[in-house]
């Protein structure tokens, strides 16, 4: 008998093992409903799979009587386009910043202990300043997402860049590179990939500032809905809807990492040595 | 007129002495060979000529001026690891010398001049006998590979001087002698100066004109870093000629890391 860390399961005992979790938790909820309707018939704590599905199918191609649209498309529509504004708008922050302060010494001594205190600031307690700045509009929503995670991203990219060996650095400088030409041409492609990574990593921490400035004020969106049903219980609409955002998290990191992979060869390659 | 010229050179660090009263000229054309113990401070003399570190006393000149302190394409420099960029395809490396020469604003050529760079960078990976790998990046080549691609990015410059530090070092014997006829043919052909530190005696003797010993004259037994290193044997070599015999069976036994290379 092999030790324990030296057994590796096959590919289809592999995806089983990964799938069990998924269908323990299932056939507990499937139980723990079926017994509490079985107790009272119109329990809505804990709706049957059947109701969900219906509720679901209800939300994805109903007209909502009240503005015409379809509830589930448009909350996705206006909660993606928040969140990708704010994501794409840290990206581009926190690869100029980030990659600058990593490479200039003088920047990284101007910025580096302001970005680090304005990265203490908890960005909720901040939230209401925000709603009084920009209003309750779209922009605060954005601004939140923004503050939120754009601190981490953009001192993860500094500590990238900072992490170049100085081999690489000296030998752009006998190349004839300028400063500008260096973090043209070397520091901002090798930390590109980095700043995917980065992005994966706080988009966690994106949906849960999404859903936190939702649920305060908004008129759409998947956060808003959520919390809006949640008045008369109606756990039929959230526990789809946060099955959900759940779907579209895990597709937005699958999506990240591919293009990762896809755009960075040299990247991966590089990794696995 | 000498290219390099150090007179009366000291390198501390706070009250660590690396490097003490180093006096040296070399010639333009020389290949320049440097071996010493183990941290001894060779590469923080080679750290000097690129214009990384200042000395803290003495002078410094290159082509009778004072060193820049900074590094730039007057020299080369070929590093054990890290000297080529992992993001950049074998071609790519080569062509950023030109890139960077050539377009200062967005460091990227287009058309026509591309093309001529493109050609040009060919060059240099043929001369090196890369062709085949121009599209690899520097991951999916051998360490050997990688280093000649190192030397054509440093030479795409034509610099005055080739600065390498133990350059290969990291590499197997066999593949050792390959770029040794390869650095020497360079060399040759090319008529450049190059300064190359070595923990192999047996290739500083090979490879160059002059082979330089860094060593400590001083010893303080209670304060190790008191006394730094100097040049302590500064012996001009003929190509070809066996001069090992000029240093000391003791200086050579300590030096000697590779002894048995000799019969192989
Ligand atoms: N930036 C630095 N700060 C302090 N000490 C250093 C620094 N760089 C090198 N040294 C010291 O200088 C000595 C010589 O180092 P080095 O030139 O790398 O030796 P080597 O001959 O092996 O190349 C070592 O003892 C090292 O610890
Ligand atoms: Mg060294």
């Amino acid at each position: 008998m092999k030790r324990l860390i030296n057994q590796r399961p096959g590919r289809v005992l592999g995806s089983t093992l990964a799938l069990l979790p998924f269908a323990l938790v299932l056939l507990a909820y499937v139980a723990a409903s079926a017994a509490r309707l079985a107790d009272n018939p119109d329990d809505k704590l804990l709706p049957s799979l059947m109701t969900m599905a219906d509720a679901l199918v209800r939300l994805a191609t109903e007209p909502s009587r009240r503005t015409g649209e379809i509830l589930l498309w448009a909350d996705t529509a206006a909660s993606l386009a928040r969140l990708l504004t704010g994501v794409a708008i840290s990206m581009m922050l926190a690869l100029a910043v980030g990659t600058a302060t990593g490479l200039i010494p003088y920047l990284r001594r101007t910025l580096s202990p302001f970005l680090a205190a304005l990265a203490m600031i908890p960005p909720l307690a901040i939230l209401p300043i925000l709603f009084i700045a920009f209003g309750v509009g779209e922009l605060s929503k954005v601004v939140l997402i923004v503050f939120g995670i754009l601190p981490f991203m953009m001192r993860d990219l500094q500590q990238r860049v900072e992490e170049i060996p100085g081999e690489q650095i000296v030998k752009a400088q006998t190349l004839g590179g300028s400063t500008w030409q260096i973090l043209l041409r070397v520091a901002i492609p090798q930390t590109l990939p980095r700043l995917f990574d980065a992005t994966r990593l706080s988009l966690g921490a994106a949906w849960l500032f999404l859903i936190a400035a939702e649920a305060i004020a908004a008129e759409q969106g998947l956060g808003y809905r959520i919390f809006l049903v949640r008045r008369y219980l109606d756990m039929q609409t959230i526990l789809p809807y946060v099955a959900w955002i759940t779907l579209l998290a895990f597709t937005l990191n699958g999506l990240l990492r591919r293009l990762n992979y896809w755009l960075f060869p040299w990247y991966a390659t590089g990794r696995a040595k | 007129m000498n290219i390099i010229e150090a007179r009366g050179l000291w390198k501390e660090y706070g009250c660590d002495t690396v490097l003490e009263d180093v006096y040296l000229s070399v010639a333009p054309g020389d290949f320049v060979t440097v071996v010493g113990a183990s941290g001894c401070g060779k590469s923080t003399f080679l750290r000097m000529l690129l214009g990384e570190e200042t000395p803290t006393r003495g002078q410094l000149r290159l082509d009778g001026a004072p060193m820049p302190d900074e590094p730039g394409p007057d020299r080369g420099v070929v590093f054990q690891r890290y000297s080529v960029f992992p993001h950049l395809t074998a071609l790519g490396n080569v062509l950023l010398a030109e890139e960077l020469a050539r377009a200062p604003l967005i460091a990227r050529l287009l058309g026509r001049p591309r093309r001529d760079a493109l050609a040009r960078a060919r060059e240099m990976l043929e001369r090196v006998g890369l062709t085949n790998a121009a599209h690899k990046y520097p991951s999916q080549l051998s360490g050997g590979m990688q280093q000649r691609l190192a030397i054509a990015q440093a030479l795409m410059k034509n610099p005055r001087v080739l600065l390498l530090d133990e350059p290969f070092g990291a590499l197997d014997p066999g593949i050792r002698k390959d770029m040794h006829a390869l650095i020497l043919e360079l060399w040759e052909r090319l008529d450049i100066t190059i300064f190359m530190v070595t923990h192999d005696l047996k290739e500083g003797f090979d490879l160059g004109t002059r082979l330089l010993v860094f060593d400590k004259v001083r010893h303080d037994p209670h304060a190790p870093g008191a006394y730094g290193a100097t040049i302590t044997y500064d012996i001009p070599l003929e190509h070809g000629a066996r001069a090992a015999e000029r240093l000391p069976a003791s200086v050579r036994s300590e030096l000697s890391s590779t002894p048995d290379e000799e019969s192989a």
